[in-house]
């Protein structure tokens, strides 16, 4: 146990330099933008008697630099529709990004055919928010948990499979008595153990999970938890843990990212992040998880809503909300920029001073 | 006398596989103006007890006994139509979904409207009034737009308040609220809290307030209840409970928060899961996850598995848990003892 309490401290330990060899993934200016549009005749319209070609589109991604260092859980964290699930989907190629890179290992993975990632999928696996939808209602869990083994191993015999699934089964606290029957006969915890055993099955070295535990109660939570900190410790995983929940994040996370409207206005530290909150939505966000100890709710309030995607806010999209912005932060986009204590801030005011 | 009185209610749902017990034996009370929180799992009851006060309980579902006392009056023997004269206007429901609650097809206007008309002979001129004046309460801007508009173009929290709005629009005594802020955003479930304890303070209105948050709960309501599995297992001031509660439910339940936990360290988990209604296990619900079914010199307590646990209290709360039954009756018998040698 010390043993591994030391090894958390560890990834605790500030990292400054965000462009370090210890990257496992590094995503570069991510763009994506989904159209609303519909196909080409859909876009046209008549405009002053001409005919026009109309797009509009969500700007779910607008410009993301994220760094994931091997054997730390980062969390990302923002509010539904900041492009939090979005950066999970694209860094695990299940959809293609309308600019930039993804690099594993150094290697660019975001233009590969799907031929190629197969061997990443194998390194990469994903976890899923709601374990009634992710698992197949007509594949016992035996096949379900087959099904990655036989795709990543072809070579592997049946009885080297199934020797596996007991092991993996074993490993997150599920009786092999359970692989005869189906996803729909067990609880969400269960079934989120299922799938946890299921991205576990193919020994990957990193993990994309999304919303893990927000579909499970609260004592169930505390277990699928300690069950994903438990694989972390003993098998080296690396977590890009997507999440809204904030007392989550201070448990679970090496470093945060707080996401806003597809970017990233601050990156630190987990302990920092919570002690010394920086960009004025992270402070907000902090302010706003109700606390037992106490009474009162002493929150923070944000002016408004968060603005539509589609018609993105000039300068910061932060400043129609910001109670500290001024005429910089309706034209500028402020960029990312290391503190002294290795923080990254996106702020026009935290840059200034003026904060 | 307290406003609302809920004696040994007990809800069956007629099921085809055989009648499940989904309330068993749930008592409270709640003062005017008082905040009651209820706190559970899913599946533990704490819908079907909210729905049930104002009968709504919905076939196969029954209110097989007890009873509901509001201001003096039964209401779970009331006509249907006596019972309308109190839903939405003396008790008024908030529930999880706002996009599920209003009704897309009719503007914010002829809903506030329609409910206003329902209970009192109002002129629709002074309803619109009326109706303005609250979702200036709820802080939307620019009200006169809104009550034009129609739920799809208002956002998840703007549509949150337009609901309490409607809650508050005939000065309810008691507002239900189901989940109000588990759709919504961190931020945007911070400022809807704000603002549902502010108005209820302000104009004395008692609030139920049903949630998983535990963090919710200490910081909205005054008392609160603990169930599992369809029973009330602990009940009393939330402060007491949040602080030192007693049931070994009630403390997994929050020794399980990860802000209770050293970052990076194991949570506190509680194992198993919530059993199901149709086949629980035998005496208390929650022996099979209970750590403390054995003493600690450890000897079996046998009333643990063979009997259902009977409150007990301690300090200001109410407890179910024979652990803690055995515990007082010991602290009880020592006082005694003392008294006997020492008179």
């Amino acid at each position: 146990m010390n043993v591994q309490a030391e090894a958390m401290t560890d990834h605790r330990t500030p990292t400054q330099n965000e462009e370090s060899a210890e990257s496992l993934l590094q995503i570069r200016g991510l763009k994506k933008r989904f159209s609303l549009s519909g196909d080409f005749l859909d876009q046209l319209r008549f405009k002053g008697g001409k005919l026009v070609r109309h797009q509009e589109y969500v700007h779910a991604i607008n410009g993301v630099n994220l760094d994931i260092h091997r054997g730390e859980a980062l969390c990302v964290v923002g509010e539904s529709g900041c492009g939090k699930s979005t950066v999970a989907r694209i860094v695990m190629g299940l959809i293609t990004p309308t600019e930039g890179e993804i690099r594993y290992n150094g290697e660019r993975i975001d233009n590969l055919n799907s031929r190629a990632l197969l061997a990443y999928r194998k390194r990469m696996q994903m976890i899923f928010q709601n374990p009634y939808a992710s698992l197949n209602p007509r594949m016992t869990i035996q096949q379900t948990l087959e099904e990655p083994l036989r795709l990543h191993h072809p070579d592997w015999d049946r009885q080297k499979v199934v020797t596996k699934v007991e092991e993996v089964m074993h490993s997150v606290g599920i009786d092999p008595d359970w692989g005869k029957r189906f996803g729909h006969e067990f609880s969400g915890g269960q079934r989120q153990r299922i799938a946890i055993a299921r991205a576990l099955a193919v020994d990957p070295e990193f993990i994309v999970a999304d919303e893990p535990i927000s579909a499970l109660d609260v004592s169930i939570q505390a277990q699928v938890l300690n069950l994903l900190m438990e694989a972390q410790q003993e098998r080296n995983l690396t977590y890009l843990f997507i999440t809204h929940d904030l007392a989550v994040v201070e448990h679970f996370g090496t470093r945060v990212a707080v996401m806003y409207l597809g970017t990233v206005c601050e990156i630190a530290n987990t302990a920092t992040l919570f002690s010394k909150p920086r960009h004025p939505y992270t402070q907000a966000l902090m302010s706003a998880i109700p606390r037992l100890e106490d009474d009162r709710p002493q929150h923070v309030r944000l002016e408004g809503e968060v603005p539509t995607p589609v018609n993105l806010p000039s300068g910061c999209v932060f400043h129609g909300r910001c109670p500290y912005a001024n005429a910089r932060c309706k034209q500028e986009i402020p960029v990312l920029q290391t503190q002294d204590d290795g923080t990254r801030v996106a702020c026009h005011a935290v840059e200034e001073g003026r904060l | 006398m307290a406003l609302l009185e809920v004696n040994h209610l007990d809800v069956r749902f007629a099921l085809r596989l055989g009648e499940v017990h989904a309330l068993r034996d749930v008592n409270f009370t709640l003062e005017r103006g008082e905040r009651l929180g209820i706190v559970g799992e899913s599946g533990a009851g704490k819908s079907v007890a909210a729905f049930s006060l104002l009968n709504l309980i919905a076939k196969p579902g029954f209110i097989a006994g007890g009873e509901v006392r509001f201001d003096g009056k039964q209401l779970n023997s009331m006509s249907e139509r006596a019972l309308r004269k109190v839903r939405g206007n003396r008790i008024s429901m908030i529930f999880q979904d706002p996009m599920m609650t209003l009704n897309p097809v009719l503007s914010i206007g002829e809903q506030m409207l329609e409910c206003l008309k329902a209970h009192r002979r109002i002129s629709s001129k002074e309803a619109r009034a009326i109706a303005l004046d609250k979702l200036r309460q709820v802080q939307i801007p620019s009200p006169e737009t809104r009550l034009d508009q129609y739920p799809h173009e208002l956002s998840g929290g703007m549509r949150q308040r337009i609901i309490i709005a409607i809650a508050l629009l005939l000065d309810p005594d008691i507002i239900i609220a189901d989940e109000p802020t588990t759709a919504l955003d961190v931020t945007i479930q911070a400022e809807i809290m704000a603002l549902l304890l502010e108005l209820c303070e302000k104009y004395n209105v008692g609030l139920i307030l049903i949630t998983h948050d535990l963090g919710v709960v200490s910081q909205v309501t005054q008392r609160m209840l603990v169930m599992y599995a369809g029973r009330v297992i602990e009940q009393g001031p939330t402060r007491e409970i949040i602080n030192d509660p007693q049931h070994p439910y009630t403390q997994g339940l929050i020794n399980a928060l990860p802000q209770m936990a050293t970052p990076g360290e194991k949570l506190n988990q509680i194992r198993g899961s919530m059993p199901s209604l149709s086949n629980l296990p035998s005496g208390c619900a929650f022996h099979p996850r209970c750590d403390f079914i054995k003493r600690a010199d450890g000897t079996q307590r046998p009333a643990c598995t063979q009997q259902v646990p009977e409150f007990v209290t301690s300090g200001n709360c109410k407890v179910a848990c024979h652990m803690v039954a055995e515990l007082l009756d010991k602290e009880a018998n020592d006082e005694a003892r003392l008294k006997e040698t020492n008179p």
